[in-house]
């Protein structure tokens, strides 16, 4: 039994051949590829069709939204549910607010980036088919990987393979689903 | 030793010996990647390691001791009474706090700040920072009365219907640790997920595999991943440069915000900064100087770093040395009776001996770091870095206990001596800093993986050359057995 084709993967050692590979597949029309790296590559998620990063303007609205909590719970707490004459300051003692509301917005924020990273990844992911390729286990050794998947509008098997190969690359291999 | 690891020095063109590089020889993507990973998978149990890490758990269990102790008998074990009523226990939690300050200096500001340089010990010096908030977090709640109503500082709705006092400098505190300790292991966590992935596919063995293939959460070094979290990371920087300052400042106001003179000043936020970051990089130090050596890390931790690191102690003791001078100024030119009092009394009083015992080891000691000789005097620098430690503890004893000892009533005034269990409790949370350290230097990346690779391709770059030299062998160090 044959097992279902996900696409090919190519290695490279250098950040730089990547980045032209995935350059060069992007101007050849391919839209469903991945391209892994050890570390960050300024300009590898654009050229494999990363558009917009949702992330800042999240982290934004969590920390606004726990800035306003922040101050509200206290506002509330201090001024309407629970109301203490604390050294003859007023009920709703601003300056005194302070130090809580920015340390409630830091912690929203912090915690809305942390969970948007993963959440924006799809991760915690468990399986990936990229994780039947060998030749994965070594990106963290420094391999370079580039995959144009099977499902790709313009993935053409003979045609996509040479491609691959043509581009400077370590080894090319099929990756099964 | 000192004339061993001082060989990478070499010359500039400007004539002047300079440390050398932030990354010694040049590392490959594997080398580097064999080199961390293996201290975690393939190195076995040594002697010293495992005498360090029963050496402190001893200390571990005498921290259990005399806090089972502690709750039987109460806070009088301690020699806390009124006027001095608080002790070694928010001395400790001040100086623990301190401590950790360093570690978030060195992740986000420098990240900000794109030193190069912070790649190589930001991760240890994160874990430093959790394992000091850990020890600090502890005095505040055993401090307390009844320390298992410590939840009433959580504002939550309850059938008492009470709420926090948001006024209190002390519910800001809980606030401004409780955040503290959440964003830093975020951040640690979030720099860690690349390489667990990293540690996963070197791991041989099925639990290895396991546990750290579930840990790293399926992360696959992708491009998009790589975008989001380089987004998250410089955004929790970001939120953590403010963040480490306000906590500071937030513990200074404990003090600043009470009316005892020698702690009713507005020069106390940044001052307390100042001496964080002062015992946060002597702690650095302290961690690094052995680790780099039993490790063998001297060519990822480089003598650049540790000249850096001396270079923020020198700056920091002479902020704190202006702090100190400007304590006293500012008590004589005040005209207030108290606080001249108080003044003359912290130098030449009771616990007089304190004042100049940290001025000595905070502010003289410190100087010897103008001449370039010390800064790359490893030796010289583990001494100092303990020497600053004591004295950035002293300081913060002197503040608590020296202050409230001398009331405004005479009638009051009463000395403070530490029992056995004020010295049990500090010996315990020391030992329970270093058992965490010693496990953690055991099984999780010690140095960020990704980001030395990610250096060392940049060190490569800059210098032009070498790429004929490396290319073609991607796999070396693993083939060399490093």
């Amino acid at each position: 039994m044959k097992q279902a084709l996900y696409g090919y993967l190519a290695s490279f050692d250098q950040p730089d051949d990547l980045l032209h590979a995935a350059r060069e597949a992007q101007r050849r029309g391919h839209s469903r590829m991945q391209a892994y790296s050890p570390f960050p590559v300024e300009g590898l998620a654009e050229a494999v069709g990363f558009r917009f990063n949702w992330l800042p303007w999240l982290v934004l609205g969590g920390g606004m939204a726990g800035g306003a909590g922040g101050y509200f719970m206290q506002y509330y707490a201090s001024a309407v549910s629970y109301r203490l004459n604390i050294g003859g300051r007023p009920l709703h003692s601003i300056p005194s607010f302070m130090p809580i509301t920015f340390e409630v917005t830091v912690l929203f924020a912090a915690l809305t980036a942390f969970f948007a990273v993963f959440l924006l990844s799809g991760l915690p992911r468990l399986h990936h088919p990229i994780f039947n390729a060998p030749a994965f286990d070594r990106e963290t050794q420094g391999r370079f990987l580039l995959c144009i998947e099977a499902a790709d509008p313009v993935f053409e098997a003979r045609d996509t393979w040479r491609f691959l190969t043509g581009l400077n690359a370590m080894e090319v291999v099929e990756v099964h689903a | 030793m000192a004339s061993k690891t001082r060989q990478p020095a070499e010359r500039s063109e400007s004539g002047f010996e300079h440390p050398g590089p932030v990354l010694v020889g040049s590392p490959t993507y594997a080398t580097v990647d064999a080199q961390i990973s293996d201290i975690v998978l393939h190195r076995p149990v040594k002697r010293g390691w495992l005498f360090g890490l029963v050496l402190s758990f001893l200390f571990v269990m005498i921290l259990f001791y005399t806090i089972t102790y502690l709750l039987i008998r109460g806070v009088g074990i301690w020699g806390v009474n009124v006027p001095v009523a608080w002790g070694f226990a928010i001395a400790n939690f001040v100086w623990w706090i301190g401590i950790g300050h360093a570690g978030t200096l060195i992740s986000a500001i420098l990240l900000l700040l794109k030193q190069q340089w912070r790649t190589s010990i930001n991760r240890f010096a994160e874990a430093m920072t959790l394992f000091a908030v850990a020890c600090a977090g502890l005095f505040p709640l055993i401090h307390l009365g009844r320390p298992w109503d410590f939840y009433w500082l959580v504002p939550y709705p309850n059938t008492m219907s009470l709420w926090p006092q948001f006024r209190s400098p002390l519910v800001w505190d809980f606030f401004a640790v409780s955040t503290y300790l959440t964003v830093s292991i975020l951040f640690w966590f979030l720099g860690m997920v690349p390489d667990l992935r990293a540690i996963y596919n070197r791991a041989q063995t099925p639990w290895k595999k396991f546990i750290y293939g579930v840990l790293s959460l399926g992360w696959r070094g992708d491009a998009v991943h790589w975008k989001y979290y380089n987004s998250a990371y410089y955004l929790l920087a970001a939120l953590a440069t403010p963040l480490v300052v306000s906590v500071h400042s937030i513990v200074s106001l404990d003090f600043a915000v009470a009316i005892v003179p020698g702690w009713h000043s507005t020069i106390f936020p940044p001052y307390f900064v100042a001496g964080a970051i002062l015992s946060g990089f002597a702690m650095v130090l302290t961690l690094a100087i052995p680790l780099r050596r039993f490790y063998h890390l001297e060519n990822l931790v480089t003598l650049r770093h540790l000249e850096n690191c001396a270079k923020v102690i020198l700056v920091t003791s002479a902020i704190v040395g202006y702090g100190y001078c400007e304590e006293a100024l500012m008590a004589w030119y005040s005209g207030d009776p108290y606080e001249k009092y108080m003044m003359i009394n912290r130098m030449l009083g009771s616990y007089g001996f304190a004042y100049w015992l940290l001025i000595f080891c905070n502010v003289v000691v410190t100087q010897s770091l103008w001449w370039r000789k010390a800064r790359l005097n490893v030796v010289w620098l583990f001494v100092l870095s303990l020497l600053v430690q004591s004295g950035m503890w002293t300081e913060r004893v002197v503040i608590v206990v020296q202050s409230l000892h001398r009331d405004f009533m005479p009638s009051a005034w009463h000395m403070y001596y530490p029992t056995v269990w004020d010295w049990a409790a500090l010996a315990g949370t020391v030992g329970l800093f270093f058992a965490l350290f010693f496990l953690f230097i055991r099984v999780l990346p010690m140095i960020s993986i990704s980001e030395v690779q990610e250096l060392s391709k940049e060190q490569r770059d800059a210098r032009g050359a070498g790429d004929a030299e490396w290319s073609g062998r991607p796999s070396a160090g693993k083939e060399a057995g490093l």
